[in-house]
């Protein structure tokens, strides 16, 4: 007598054999036929027609046949939103029960019906049940306000339940502590403004007691939830620490990994003077090692945090080694991340274990495995310094084996080896040079022809090496072709008598039969500097270049520390923040490890780099050409000789004249002067780099410098409000005339079309002098810059704050509603300078209770430079004065509606002795309107501190 | 002030619908089939199991198969237990560790409900699977995964139940508020009764070793757990103590350990809850010596440009504190290369099975007087190169009535009762992942 039963044959009645069994007098027979429908719906069979019918039952004295109902409805009610209205009334009776079970699956049932009808009848029985005498109920209905809140945010607000679920971290539950804390942390996520999870020294001190008593479950919730909080001090932090570290012996992997995180948090704010520092350090390798014997999964998980770890805090696990040696039946996803682990934790302490087993595993059977623990070779040579010379007989050792794939992945790691170490194993090139013709990848082939190119003087047949790789050039990928031009220009200028029809041969097919722009470019350029000047072209190709660095691969230190408050999330097995990939990430908050405090950062033990370090050091990244010079001229500048269509705007054409200028001068003869050749590769990066950034300092100033001051874009509408339109923009005004800037970005599915903009009325009247000019439709992943002109036509109606702007734009999709802020300085007419007789008239006409005085902070300008900064936006200086070493301005100006406001600036000289916080500039304000003074006040902050 | 004008409305944008936690959950067996899905929000169509596929044939291998894919709306999380997938979808950032924990967890109560965690006691169980997993998760949210609370509320099958349930038509569905569920003690229940009060402790040792070429131990580490199984009546308060505590310095808890009484005096301290259980887990690291038990010498070769190779392995007894070896079993996965093998055990009976290329020799005990010795000719595919790699040797064994480690349980005091239970440990040794490398 199994369940299997309930799986009959699909017949072609079965729904009705069902609705009748359903709607049978026989209390039995109707369970029965419920369970038959619970197990379609298991098999994911559509069930849905029933749903009358089975609501039918729901009315009954027996629980499991209520149950069997509810977790009907649970699964269908989304999809049958107005059916569901009609099993409101058991709902709410159910809510009453006297049973706390039946009280609990009622209003959790209910919460999970997403229809707003139902809310309203679901506000009552909530309000109850989170005031129930049981705490069954009571946990239960926490999880509900989170429900309800995803459906009708405001109605929780409004019907005060935010409040009653923050009260309910006071209960006396723990479990009921554990789900408030998990649901206010659900919807703070969704509403990051709404600091909903006020975390204070005293509500902190809540959660460390509930975290003793809850669940697992409810521990997760809550230590996730400390971990957002920013402790005061290191005393804070260090009690908090000690509160949280027996969590680490915690049988549930997700608990321990939780509390790694906080304790990680944390650690940033104590002293490394503390000996509870070192303590903590200690207490943290156990548990992190014991997650490596759990399942596979999970140890999966555990690994691509500790990598994380690691690289934050190497002391933690710098003993550690062994337990990351990898088992031969290891699954394959957790055998690569042991990998990348060794390497990191390989320190000459601890290489001839490491390098012993990487041996090992270059000889075991998946494919991907060996490569990488070939390439973890390489990397234990460039890494620690005192190993090179056994790892570099491990990787020929290796290459006898003549394995295909070991070979090549060998010799690419040579690569890396030859230029971490120059002229130091050069001896081994013969070996090399015996697999050329098994060498089958683009990127073995590259790293081989680069090795020939480099070392071209000491290989006797470098030229018929190099010949060889020539007569299947077009066939090549893009990477050997590069690298092979440059080889050949190398050994070109290393040995030119016998070379120069070769070198000829390959500008020739760079220049003249390929069609990649890169290629082609580089030809050219190699073409001209060894017609121009051989001594030149020695220069720059030979160049000693730059060591590479030891750690190619370690993750930025800002994004480190960004995924070190992510331990335990996606986040952390991605090694991606996760604004960058969660789907929908509604104005994700960006964490940041608190700043490390203690007078003892000097006092860093040597092996624990500290975040600072790390910083300067920008991870090097090996250029794929194995050539800085290569990948300097690669950015797509494009040369004279096949410049691109000149374009009309005179920014651009700027443009090209600056970079073709700068080439002549960097290629033509006699300008040229050699260079040091240690500093040869920043020095040729510097006039191209600088120049680039004049090019932007031009546009810049193009965009700014006639009109009044344009803030930066800002989003006005985000993409989830408004099914997938995207609208971000600013204001600006330039001769006269106002508009509106928008970028409108798809970031829907769908096409977009049919704009129209619409404003609603406001103080200025401003309103669009033009429809909105959409002229294509906005495909998905798609943006469009427009530019709206306005007037101050359109009618008028006060708002409150004066310059709020409440917009309506429309698409085929639907219509979308957002306001904004408009500065008000885009209202600042052109003709607002007041004659000076008329300005001391005025300036006394208007009463004193007008005026308003401001302080301006932090503006480091002399009276000339804000007078002519104001000036671009049309607050006109009239006179300026000084009154006992301070400077006075008095200055005019007018709104479009003819309102005139006149200011007096008063700017103290700067004095050394005073910081920045000393009040330096005075802004009085007169006006007939004072409404407006706030507005023009924050105009002027705005301008002058931009 | 008038704030709306007639014509524009300004309407409240809609709410983003947040969804958290474990979406859905679709249960896979080996071929591929979908035989159960659970949705606890809105239902997510089975295509999105598509990506799993792919990823699945892409890893060849089911134990290969990466534990977390991400598609292009969802994020799939899966384990691999007794032969069945459990997919479970995500919609947003949530802890991966947690889904996979929870995931065990199902599967560990599947296990502890119908005996065994397979696609057709799921398939006979439908009812109240859909029951257990409906009680398990609330809106994402873990709300009872205590099997001892779960079992309160919805009774496990038993023959004879399903027979009085069929007759009266009662049914398995508790119908009162599981006692344990809120007290401080959650992993407990009120009101336990027992005729024999007994209380039995399994000191269980997996000893996780890679032993080199040379018979030298490249690593090696001894993973423990003390299994417990309770049958007291009413409210225990036991006291566990040991000979040797300091062994253990890297101990994980069950949630009913007194942290503190360890921390200060390391003993465990706690109220039990009713029936089975895991009472701690720990390590015994590399660091102290592990004791290596068994000894292989090998020799494993292969001719060049010749079809065959010889094989020739013995297994012999090494530092087992005078206790017998004994369920050895040495399975081999030997280069594909490899056709098939003919040899001769001493003792004991072995399978070589082509197609998997797996061999298996079945030892039994060792008796040190006449060591157990597998030794023969392997035949190779003609014409293909000679094997790269080594094979490693993995070994199962077991030894009786010893911790390898040297723990020992000293004591097991009881407070709050008055009864005199009936007490026992049993410690035993086994292999875990022992490797050998040739």
């Amino acid at each position: 007598m199994t369940d299997s039963k309930y799986f009959t044959t699909t017949k072609k009645g079965e729904i009705f054999e069902l609705k009748a069994e359903l709607n049978s007098d026989k209390k039995e027979k109707k369970k029965e036929a419920v369970k038959k429908v619970i197990a379609s719906m298991t098999v994911g069979k559509d069930v849905s027609a029933l749903f009358p019918d089975v609501v039918n039952c729901m009315q009954t004295d027996n629980l499991e046949l209520k149950k069997l109902v509810y977790l009907y409805l649970m699964n269908y009610a989304k999809s049958q939103p107005d059916m569901a209205i009609m099993a409101v009334n058991t709902f709410v009776k159910d809510c009453e029960d006297p049973n706390p079970l039946i009280r609990a699956l009622a209003v959790r049932t209910m919460g999970c019906i997403r229809v707003d009808k139902i809310t309203e009848y679901l506000c009552e029985p909530l309000r109850k049940c989170l005031k129930d005498e049981d705490p069954y109920v009571r946990k239960t209905a926490a999880v509900c306000v989170a429900k309800l809140h995803d459906i009708n945010a405001q109605l929780v607000e409004d019907q005060g339940f935010l409040d009653t679920l923050k009260d309910l971290i006071s209960d006396s539950n723990p479990m009921v502590v554990a789900n408030a804390v998990a649901a206010l942390s659900e919807i703070a996520e969704s509403h990051p403004s709404s600091n909903l999870l006020d975390l204070n020294p005293q509500s902190i001190n809540k959660l460390l007691t509930a975290l003793n008593e809850c669940t697992e479950w409810g521990q997760i919730f809550i230590l996730d939830c400390l971990a957002n909080y920013m402790p005061k001090d290191d005393r804070e932090a260090q009690s908090i620490c000690e509160r949280v570290t027996p969590r680490l012996s915690h049988a549930n992997s997700a608990v321990v990994l939780s509390a790694v995180k906080v304790l990680m948090k944390f650690m940033e704010l104590l002293s490394k003077d503390l000996d509870y520092y070192g303590t903590l350090l200690k207490k943290l390798a156990p548990p992190l090692v014991t997650l490596l014997s759990a399942e596979p999964e999970l140890q999966y998980v555990a690994l691509r945090n500790i990598n994380l770890i690691v690289q934050k805090r190497p002391e933690i696990l710098k003993h550690e080694m062994k337990v990351f040696f990898v088992k031969y039946n290891d699954p394959i996803y957790v055998k690569l991340e042991k990998l990348d682990i060794m390497i990191r934790l390989a320190s000459q302490a601890n290489i001839a274990q490491v390098l012993a087993e990487l041996k090992e595993y270059a000889t075991e059977v998946d494919v991907d495995f060996v490569r990488k623990a070939v390439r973890a070779i390489g990397r234990c040579a460039i890494k620690v310094e005192q190993s090179a010379e056994r790892c570099v007989s491990t990787l020929l050792d290796l290459i006898q084996t003549k394995v295909n794939y070991v070979v090549q992945e060998a010799i690419v790691v040579i690569k890396d080896i030859f230029r971490k170490y120059p002229n130091k194993y050069e001896s081994v090139i013969a070996t090399l040079c015996e697999n050329l013709d098994s060498l089958d990848e683009p990127e073995a082939r590259a790293a081989m022809i680069w090795i020939v190119g480099e070392y071209a003087e000491r290989i006797d047949n470098a030229d018929e090496l190099l010949e060889s790789f020539l007569e299947g050039f077009h066939d090549e990928s893009t990477q050997v072709q590069l690298q092979l031009l440059t080889a050949i220009v190398k050994l070109f200028l290393k040995k030119p008598t016998e070379t120069q029809e070769l070198v000829q041969q390959v500008l020739s097919l760079a220049t003249q039969d390929s069609d990649n722009p890169d290629l082609r470019d580089r030809g050219y350029i190699y073409w001209r500097l060894l017609s121009t000047d051989p001594v030149a072209a020695k220069e720059v190709v030979l160049a000693e270049k730059p060591l590479i660095s030891e750690e190619t691969d370690l993750i930025e230190p800002t994004l480190l520390d960004e995924l070190i408050c992510y331990i335990g999330t996606l986040a952390s097995v991605y090694h991606k923040p996760p604004s960058a990939f969660v789907e929908g990430s509604r104005g994700v908050v960006h964490k940041s490890l608190p700043p490390r405090t203690g007078s003892s950062e000097s006092a860093e033990s040597p092996d624990a780099a500290p975040p600072g370090v790390q910083a300067g050091e920008q991870p090097a990244v090996i250029p794929a050409q194995g050539d800085l010079l290569g990948d300097l001229l690669n950015l797509d500048l494009g040369p004279p000789v096949s410049g691109p269509p000149i374009a009309t705007s005179a920014v651009q054409m700027g443009a090209v004249d600056l970079l073709g200028g700068g080439l002549d001068s960097l290629i033509g003869g006699g300008s040229f002067t050699p260079v040091p050749s240690t500093t040869m590769p920043t020095n040729l990066g510097a006039p191209l780099g600088s120049g680039l950034g004049d090019l932007f300092d031009l546009t810049g100033g193009v965009g700014a410098l006639p009109g009044s001051y344009v803030a930066p874009k800002a989003v006005w509408l985000p993409a989830m409000k408004a099914k997938g339109l995207e609208i971000s923009g600013t204001f600006t005004r330039q001769v006269g005339s106002i508009s509106m800037e928008l970028v409108l970005t798809n970031k829907a599915l769908q096409v977009m079309s049919d704009f129209a903009i619409q404003f609603n009325r406001n103080s200025f009247g401003l309103a669009p002098a033009a429809p909105l000019q959409v002229h294509a439709p906005l495909a998905p992943n798609q943006s469009v810059e427009i530019s709206l002109p306005l007037n101050t036509v359109g009618s008028v109606m006060k708002m409150d704050p004066l310059n709020n702007l409440q917009v309506a734009v429309k698409n085929n999709i639907d219509v979308f509603y957002f306001s904004t802020l408009y500065p008000l300085h885009i209202l600042f007419v052109e003709d607002g300078k007041m004659e000076r007789q008329m300005f001391l008239a005025t300036w006394k006409d208007i009463p004193n209770e007008n005026e308003a005085q401001f302080q301006i902070k932090d503006c480091s300008l002399n009276a000339d430079a804000i007078s002519s900064k104001l000036q671009g936006s049309n607050i006109f200086t009239i006179a300026k004065r000084n009154v006992e070493g301070q400077d006075m301005l008095y200055q005019s100006l007018k709104l479009t509606n003819g309102i005139w406001v006149l200011a007096e600036l008063r700017i103290q000289p700067s004095n050394p002795s005073f910081t920045d916080l000393e009040v330096r500039t005075l802004l009085s304000l007169k006006c007939r309107a004072p409404e407006v003074s706030q507005y023009i006040y924050q105009a002027y902050e705005t301008i002058l501190k931009n | 002030m008038k704030l709306m004008s007639e014509e524009v409305v300004f309407a409240k944008s809609e709410s983003h619908v947040v969804l958290k936690m474990i979406h859905s959950l679709f249960l896979i067996n080996c071929s591929g089939d979908i035989f159960l899905e659970k949705h606890w929000k809105s239902v997510v169509s089975q295509s999105v199991c598509d990506y799993f596929f792919e990823a699945q044939e892409k890893a060849i291998d089911v134990e290969n198969v990466p534990p977390v894919i991400s598609t292009p709306h969802h994020y799939l999380i899966s384990i691999y237990r007794d032969k069945i997938f459990f997919v479970s979808v995500i919609q947003t950032e949530v802890p991966p560790l947690f889904v996979i924990e929870f995931l065990h967890r199902v599967a560990d109560t599947f296990q502890d409900y119908f005996g065994e965690c397979s696609e057709t006691a799921i398939k006979d169980n439908v009812v109240i699977v859909y029951e257990l997993l409906e009680e398990m998760l609330d809106n994402g949210f873990p709300l009872a995964t205590e099997s001892n609370i779960l079992k309160e509320l919805i009774k496990p099958p038993t023959i004879l139940r399903s027979v009085v349930n069929s007759i009266t038509g009662s049914s398995n569905v508790g119908d009162t508020l599981p006692t344990g569920q809120l007290s401080n003690i959650p992993w407990r229940r009120a009101g336990v009764k027992y005729t024999n009060n007994e209380a039995y402790f399994d000191v269980v040792e997996e000893i996780d070793a890679i032993i080199d070429k040379s018979g030298s131990t490249v690593f090696a580490e001894i993973q423990g757990v003390i299994d417990s199984c309770i049958k007291l009546s009413g409210m225990p308060d036991l006291s566990l103590s040991f000979m040797n505590p300091r062994l253990l310095d890297d101990v994980s808890f069950h949630p009913c350990i007194r942290f503190k009484r360890w921390e200060s005096e390391r003993v465990l301290s706690f109220i039990p809850p009713d029936g089975n259980f895991r009472l701690i887990s720990y390590r015994v690291s590399s660091q102290n010596l592990v004791a290596i038990p068994v000894y292989v010498k090998h020799l494993i070769s292969f001719k060049e440009n010749s079809s065959s190779g010889r094989f020739d392995v013995t297994i012999g007894p090494k530092q087992n504190m005078g206790k017998t070896v004994e369920s050895v079993v040495m399975t081999v996965h030997m280069p594909k290369a490899v056709l098939n093998m003919n040899l001769t055990a001493t003792q004991g009976n072995y399978t070589f099975d082509p197609v998997t290329k797996v061999l298996t020799w079945d030892v039994g005990k060792i008796t040190p007087q006449k060591l157990p010795n597998l030794k023969g000719l392997v035949n190779l595919q003609s014409g293909a190169p000679k094997p790269e790699e080594n094979p490693s040797l993995n070994i199962q064994f077991k030894i009786q009535q010893l911790a390898i480690s040297g723990l020992k349980v000293n004591r097991l005091d009881m407070y709050g009762e008055k009864y005199k239970p009936f007490k026992g440990v049993k410690y035993i040794t086994k292999a875990g992942k022992f490797q050998v490398r040739t």
